[in-house]
């Protein structure tokens, strides 16, 4: 072993000194050394920093554009009812008949005609196309205000809206500087942005219809996608003997993980439309294209959890009787079921913010009104930042944003929910 | 048919409850063991009643019209059919739906006169369907009932179900697989069948939207896209996503604090959980405008608003979490003795990293960059808002470009039919596109195995 140690130096080296470190040479060597160590620091911490920025970036256009999808400019609009021509009876207001007795009064036509001689020629412009809905309602809210002149607050046209909030055209501006002027003009909380569904006039869209679209498209998608993604990686993991079948029940499942999500648009298209002819654009062909996509991120989620699962837990089962399926469904299953709903979270987080397959199963028509059942022609949140995205008009741009600014917060809350879970619930075995 | 199924697990309720009660009464008092529980019992009868029942209904309910159809077929009125074709199976259609009341006129008086037969004959086949259903319920749960007895094992029968459920459940992925595999191969062997697979894979002009009948294939030439695909989606993005993912991983894995790392990993992930359409409006809105100011203001008037660098650089974004998760993943596979060999005999933290650590993970990270290339190709979004829709075969990243994924959405979303060669045309390039990823999946994970086995 001394051998090893004291051998005779060999012959390549058998003038060496040792390294001076003091020798100016080498301090420069080192300090370039420690130089570089740095730079090349300071490149990783600039790219983490760089990577979040753009994260930040994004946030900050995101609530800077939207924050103000969710204010409303109003009006106050004088009118004077009596001399209005509204073919109205008040003693019909009360009661059942009231709702009929509206929708033929010609509120309408009396809304843009006490703009007009309010504001002048063009009056009637600077009111939203749905600025009689909220005379209507002030008159249902309150009949009394029939007998006389009274002031109803209804929202701004679109223009106007615009100008209000930021830079508009020069002639929105002057009406508003005008209406400010006379006091006739005030910002709220936009309401109609949460309960109203899609529409052409900015000033009236909301994102409620496709808020429900996505809750029913993600009620399917959990429904299909969660039963069948547990009892597969349950299969998979705990019982599936090693074979041929096993294999390309495997390798099927990590490839579909990694399959681009517009395919599982091409397959709904073709096998449910296509195929099964199920109605376009409903909801519940969008929950199936998108089950399809959710479940192996289910079942490797899946898998993960049920792996972590200590062996003595199912040798203890065995040992005192159990079967095998009592075994997985008495004990495994529970343990490793905050780790399954973990991962689905994840998988439907991903879901509720996907938007290319259901283009392709046709859902990205114009609908003014909620789905009311699977069925029904439905669109989603992100389909309608992706269609109103589209939109020319500057009013949809905020619309745009405010709805991202939605979905971010949903994304946001499910994945705090899915990461407090796993936090809560997490065992050390 | 809803209240059918109600009844009918009304009876499962039944039967339930009646064999729970029947085990209970003869263990009571006997001190044999076993093999099952009162519930298996329960759960052995009700099964039995409910399951033929609804298989059978759910039979009936697919072959039912074609009987109805049979017995109208038979009736007086029908005579009068026309022979066959189009017309025929449209006075047919139109007086089933009158029958079922869901429209109220009818076009063809022919059909009119059929829509009472039809109503007719529906019903009978739904009181026939009810009353098999039901008599099968009885049947299958009373022949069940009868076998509850202390030495029958009904919980083996209960479990050998199960575990028909759960490989069922498994089979749901190769089934999925095979759906896509079979629905984009059928219908692009139609397209295929319009257009040559040469001048698809070979042709370099394309412009879907002036298809000459005689010679289709002249203008859904797919090179152009491929080239922008890859441009976008290869060059562009990874240009990105490469240097910032792989530097963060080697940063928050080697240098960061505990806690630095367990702060910025976090707020690298969300990058990737935010949806890509809203990625999509960023690159249109904010981005896109950018880089054109930008280009005009070093001298390139003509830049596009729609450029490939505006998508590329928002989609490598995008992707910059996958890479550093990837790479965060191979460099902690580096066993420790290496690293701290290679500081031991004094090299430097960022010597070490770049001549041991990252040759060594370096197998990994080429997996990871590949899978993220995939996922870049496939990335539709971004493209479909920010990407522009004219097919140019280009190297400057200021012109227009388009990508695979966004034709094919602009493809499937005109009004065309469902056969014409432009809706076909999707499902070319989505069987393309599918090959391609499984590709670029089948090598990355080949290159990932292959480095694993040198450490373990």
């Amino acid at each position: 072993m001394s051998d090893i140690a004291v051998a005779p130096p060999t012959s390549s080296t058998p003038d060496r000194v040792p390294t001076d470190w003091r020798t100016p040479e080498m301090q420069r060597r080192i300090r370039r050394r420690y130089g570089a160590e740095q730079r090349f620091r300071l490149l990783g911490l600039a790219a983490v920093i760089l990577s979040a920025g753009f994260l930040a970036v994004l946030l900050v256009t995101m609530v800077m554009n939207g924050a103000s999808g969710f204010l409303q400019t109003r009006i106050a609009l004088p009118i004077d009812f009596p001399s209005a021509g509204l073919m109205l009876d008040p003693a019909r207001l009360h009661g059942p008949g009231a709702d009929l007795a509206l929708a033929g009064a010609g509120i309408e036509r009396a809304t843009d005609a006490a703009a007009i001689t309010a504001f002048g020629k063009d009056g009637d412009k600077w009111l939203s196309d749905g600025a009689w809905l909220n005379v209507r309602e002030a008159v249902k809210r309150d009949p009394a205000i029939l007998r006389g002149r009274s002031i109803v607050w209804v929202p701004a046209a679109d223009t106007i809206d615009v100008a209000a909030k930021r830079q508009g055209d020069p002639a929105a501006e002057a009406i508003v500087t005008k209406l400010q002027a006379a006091g006739a003009i005030s910002t709220g909380f936009n309401l109609p942005f949460l309960t109203a569904s899609d529409s052409n006039d900015p000033t009236r869209a909301g994102i409620w219809g496709a808020f429900k679209g996505s809750l029913f498209t993600m009620l399917v998608t959990l429904l299909i996608a969660f039963p069948i993604g547990v009892l597969s990686a349950l299969y998979l993991e705990e019982y599936a003997p090693r074979n041929r079948w096993t294999d390309l029940i495997e390798v099927s499942i990590n490839n579909l993980a990694a399959v681009p999500s517009i395919i599982f648009g091409l397959l709904g298209l073709a096998v449910f439309l296509g195929t099964f002819g199920m109605p376009r654009s409903a909801s519940i062909v969008g929950g199936l294209t998108l089950a399809l996509m959710t479940m192996p991120v289910i079942v490797i989620a899946g898998r993960n959890a049920i792996k972590a699962v200590p062996p003595s837990i199912r040798d203890a089962a065995l040992g005192i009787g159990a079967s095998p399926i009592q075994v997985v469904f008495h004990h495994v299953l529970p343990l490793a079921l905050p780790g399954i709903l973990t991962g689905t979270i994840i998988g439907m987080a991903r879901a509720l913010g996907e938007t290319a397959p259901l283009l392709m199963i046709g859902m990205r028509a114009f609908i003014a009104s909620p789905p009311a059942r699977l069925t029904d022609p439905a669109t989603v949140l992100p389909v309608q930042i992706f269609l109103w995205s589209d939109q020319i008009d500057r009013g949809f741009v905020e619309k745009t944003s405010a709805a991202i600014i939605v979905l971010l917060v949903f994304l946001l809350a499910m994945n705090s929910f899915a990461i407090y879970l796993r936090n809560k619930f997490e065992t050390r075995w | 048919m809803l209240a059918l199924f109600l009844v009918i697990a009304g009876l499962g309720l039944i039967g339930w409850l009646t064999a729970r009660l029947r085990a209970v009464s003869f263990r009571r008092g006997s001190t044999a063991r076993f093999s099952s529980l009162p519930s298996h019992f329960g759960g052995y009868v009700a099964l039995w009643t409910v399951l033929p029942a609804a298989l059978f209904l759910c039979v009936w309910s697919a072959t039912s019209p074609a009987l109805v159809t049979d017995r109208v077929l038979h009736d007086p009125a029908a005579a009068q059919l026309p022979p066959q074709g189009f017309n025929r199976a449209a006075i047919l259609s139109e007086a089933r739906s009158l029958a079922s009341g869901n429209s109220f006129g009818a076009f063809n008086p022919l059909s009119k006169k059929l829509a009472p037969a039809y109503a007719a004959a529906q019903t009978r086949n739904d009181w026939i369907g009810a009353a098999i259903a039901l008599l099968l319920s009885f049947a299958t749960g009373g022949f069940a009932y009868t076998r509850v007895r202390p030495d029958f094992r009904a919980r083996t029968k209960i479990e050998r179900l199960m575990m028909a459920g759960l490989l069922a459940a498994s089979l749901i992925a190769i089934l999925t697989t095979m759906g896509i595999v079979a629905s984009l191969l059928f219908e692009s062997w139609r397209f295929f069948n319009i257009v040559p697979i040469g001048d698809f894979l070979f042709g370099t002009h394309w412009s879907p939207q002036v298809i000459d009948p005689a010679d289709p294939g002249k203008t859904l030439g797919a090179v152009p896209l491929f080239w922008g695909t890859f441009f976008i989606g290869a060059v562009i993005a990874m240009l990105v996503a490469i240097p910032f993912g792989l530097m963060s991983a080697v940063y928050l894995t080697q240098y960061a604090t505990p806690t630095a790392r367990r702060w910025m990993k976090p707020i690298l992930e969300v990058l990737a959980g935010v949806p890509t359409v809203v990625y999509g409006y960023f690159a249109a809105l904010t981005v896109a405008p950018a880089v054109r100011d930008f280009a005009v203001s070093i001298g390139i008037t003509w830049a596009s608003s729609e450029s490939a660098l505006a998508a590329g650089l928002v989609m490598g974004v995008m992707i910059i979490p996958f890479v550093s998760s990837m790479a965060d993943d191979s460099l902690a596979a580096v066993p420790d003795a290496m690293r701290d060999g290679s500081l031991a005999m004094g090299a430097t933290a960022s010597e070490t990293i770049q001549r041991v650590l990252l040759p060594a993970a370096l197998p990994g990270v080429v997996g990871g960059v590949l899978l993220a290339v995939s996922r870049a190709v496939g990335e539709t979004m971004i493209v479909v808002m920010a990407a522009s829709g004219v097919a140019t075969l280009t190297l400057n990243p200021f012109a227009s470009a388009t990508t695979v994924t966004k034709q094919i959405v602009d493809l499937l979303t005109g009004e065309a039919e469902f056969d014409s060669p432009k809706t076909l045309a999707a499902f070319a390039l989505g069987l393309t596109l599918f090959i391609i990823t499984l590709l670029l999946n089948i090598v990355a994970l080949t290159v990932v195995k292959r480095y694993r086995e040198a450490y373990e």
